[in-house]
């Protein structure tokens, strides 16, 4: 600041800190004002409090017989609770979870009911792909489990991914039993 | 290129605007600019596509009072426009149409800058400019595709939101920000809908930005030599006026053959079924004019790369002044570029036309086999053809235009744009040169 020539010259008498001050409050205050502004623009686009409190809902299972698959809307996307039949937890369970893209084995799959019991019978899923969002269609592609028509993705009868695009198995929604026959999710 | 300002004021109350705004001289600079003499229709498709935002912009403002954007209503609200309000079903299809029109002439205008070279120096700029306004239009239309809320408005906007869910470790956080909950819901049509009226003005500003860039370094022509004399030059009005208004109004011919006659034929079937969130229709397919890029993104097998491909295909467009290092613009004058560029027209039509079809169905039968004791064709299926293309168009950017920057021989050239036109001075009588 001294050196410039375009200075009256009883400003080199003056404080120069008191300019810094100046440049370093102000230039401080605008760091905090942009980031206190910037914040709830971009934290508004976020869930709001209503999105998140409509959060769960009970299934009973007594409703959908063996084979059947109950489609229930959870937070916007399909809930897939499958009632399989005996030939379709036996393939789920066969499956060597090593040769999977996203590997995991049947059990890891089920959530145990009130008793501490895993009930194989009831497969809970969110029925999306994971792909893009789809959702896929029951009892088809390659595997006899589940075909997403959008880009071709196979799932097999646990939900897992085994053929086309998608990177993930259908996932599993945070869900638990209240009684032996009512599920609850979210 | 622009030069001085010849503009006189002509009466006192313009002469006072003159020295306080000088708005009249602007648009008289803006008249009588001077254009190279030789521009073929190639060069009215920028006229066309000022008129096209033009016309987006009011039929959109006016849809914006009839529309509710709101899941239980927006659907009800865009059938009662073309049902119930006094020419909205002139007004709807307009909007409609006229975005697919939008594109149609965007594509012509690209093609012409990328055959002509004219995204070479000193037109950098103008290139990059036009890059993103092409972003922007895709985004727009992507938004505004998504407001009539009908089956292919929701499951496009599911996979299309769905990139983000493939960026590692916050995508999925990412995604739900973007739609505002855990899936395409109200919140993502209104915010949709906000965004939707907001970028058309974005590409205003750009377009004001792309044009003063070229009246800056002056416009680019078929042969691609500069203008280096006055002969050379053309005044925009009325040589270029008359033009363009012809050009626009074949266009206009064009867009009114597919809005009284064919208004759907450009869209989706599904799209007259509202959204449905338990319930994705069997093929999902964007508007025609995202296809190719649609057909990149299922070129290859991964989500991740799919992405990364598709949006590498528009992030090249934006860095080609520096790919093709070849100093002559034309290529009329570049013999093989020409024959390269050439397949790549044919390649972005494949690739919209593998966008459209089924990955594992056949494209090019070259005969059949029998499967499972069933008859069926074999050849080449989409799937194996939109890679072929996709890997012609990268190889197009990224190895044929900077290989033949450094190997390919131009053929002769013209001295100048006067002697391209008007030969040695032998044939044709010269017209005024612009002032």
């Amino acid at each position: 600041m001294s050196e410039s020539s375009t200075m009256p010259a009883d400003t080199d008498v003056e404080d120069s800190s008191k300019r810094d001050f100046i440049f370093l409050a102000t230039g401080a205050t605008a760091a905090a004002g942009v980031a206190a502004v910037g914040w709830p623009l971009v934290a508004q686009m976020g869930k709001a409090a209503d999105t998140l409190a409509a959060g769960s809902i009970e299934i009973d299972l007594t409703k959908i017989a063996q084979g059947q698959q109950l489609k229930m809307l959870w937070r916007g996307k399909p809930v897939f609770v499958r009632h399989r039949t005996a030939a379709e937890i036996e393939k789920a369970a066969a499956a060597d979870p090593a040769d999977l893209k996203d590997p995991q084995t049947d059990e890891e799959r089920l959530t145990p009911d009130t008793s501490g019991n895993l009930r194989p019978e009831f497969l809970v899923m969110v029925g999306v792909c994971t792909h893009f969002g789809c959702v896929p269609v029951g009892e088809a592609g390659e595997f006899d489990g589940w075909y997403c028509p959008c880009h071709a993705s196979h799932y097999d009868t646990s939900g897992r991914i085994r053929k086309g695009p998608a990177p993930k198995n259908m996932a599993i929604p945070p869900y638990s039993f209240v009684t032996d026959s009512v599920i609850k999710v979210g | 290129m622009s030069g001085p300002s010849t503009y006189e004021p002509k009466y006192a109350a313009a002469k006072w605007m003159d020295q306080r705004l000088p708005i009249i001289r602007m648009g008289a600079d803006f008249m009588t600019f001077p254009s190279p003499r030789n521009l073929n229709y190639w060069y009215t498709f920028g006229g066309i596509l000022a008129l096209c935002l033009v016309v987006q912009i009011i039929s959109g403002v006016i849809l914006a009072m009839h529309y509710v954007a709101d899941v239980d209503k927006a659907f009800a609200s865009v059938q009662r426009i073309r049902r119930d309000v006094p020419f909205g079903w002139l007004l709807q299809s307009m909007h409609a149409v006229g975005a697919s029109m939008f594109f149609l002439a965007v594509y012509m205008h690209m093609f012409r800058g990328l055959y002509y070279g004219s995204y070479k120096a000193p037109r950098e700029v103008i290139w990059i400019l036009g890059c993103a306004i092409y972003l922007v239009m895709m985004a727009t239309a992507f938004l505004g595709y998504t407001l009539p809320w009908g089956q292919m408005s929701f499951w496009g906007a599911t996979v299309i939101t769905g990139f983000f869910s493939a960026v590692p470790i916050v995508g999925e956080s990412l995604q739900q920000w973007l739609l505002g909950g855990y899936a395409v819901d109200n919140a993502t049509l209104q915010r949709f809908f906000a965004l939707h009226y907001l970028l058309p003005f974005v590409i205003a500003a750009l377009v004001g930005l792309h044009v003063w860039a070229l009246h800056h370094v002056g416009q680019n022509n078929p042969i691609g030599i500069s203008e280096k004399t006055k002969e050379d030059t053309l005044a925009f009005h009325p040589f270029y006026t008359v033009k363009d208004a012809f050009a626009i109004a074949v266009f206009l011919v064009i867009f009114a053959i597919f809005l009284f006659y064919l208004p759907d034929a450009l869209g989706h079937a599904d799209n007259y079924i509202e959204a449905d969130a338990m319930k994705t229709p069997p093929h999902i397919v964007p508007e025609w004019y995202f296809l190719p890029f649609y057909a990149i993104l299922r070129a290859v097998p991964d989500k991740l790369a799919g992405i990364l491909l598709m949006i590498g295909a528009i992030a090249v467009l934006f860095v080609l002044p520096w790919l093709d290092t070849h100093k002559v613009r034309s290529m009329r004058f570049r013999p093989v570029a020409r024959w390269f560029f050439l397949i790549f027209i044919v390649m972005c039509f494949i690739l919209g036309w593998c966008g459209a079809g089924t990955p594992d169905n056949v494209a090019i039968k070259l005969g059949s086999k029998m499967v499972d004791g069933v008859k069926v064709d074999s050849g080449i299926t989409f799937y194996r053809l939109s890679q072929i293309s996709t890997i012609y168009y990268f190889a197009y950017f990224l190895i044929i235009l900077p290989v033949l920057g450094l190997i390919e021989k131009p053929i002769k050239r013209p001295d100048s744009i006067t002697k391209a036109v008007l030969g040695d001075g032998k044939r044709g009588a010269a017209l005024a040169p612009a002032e």
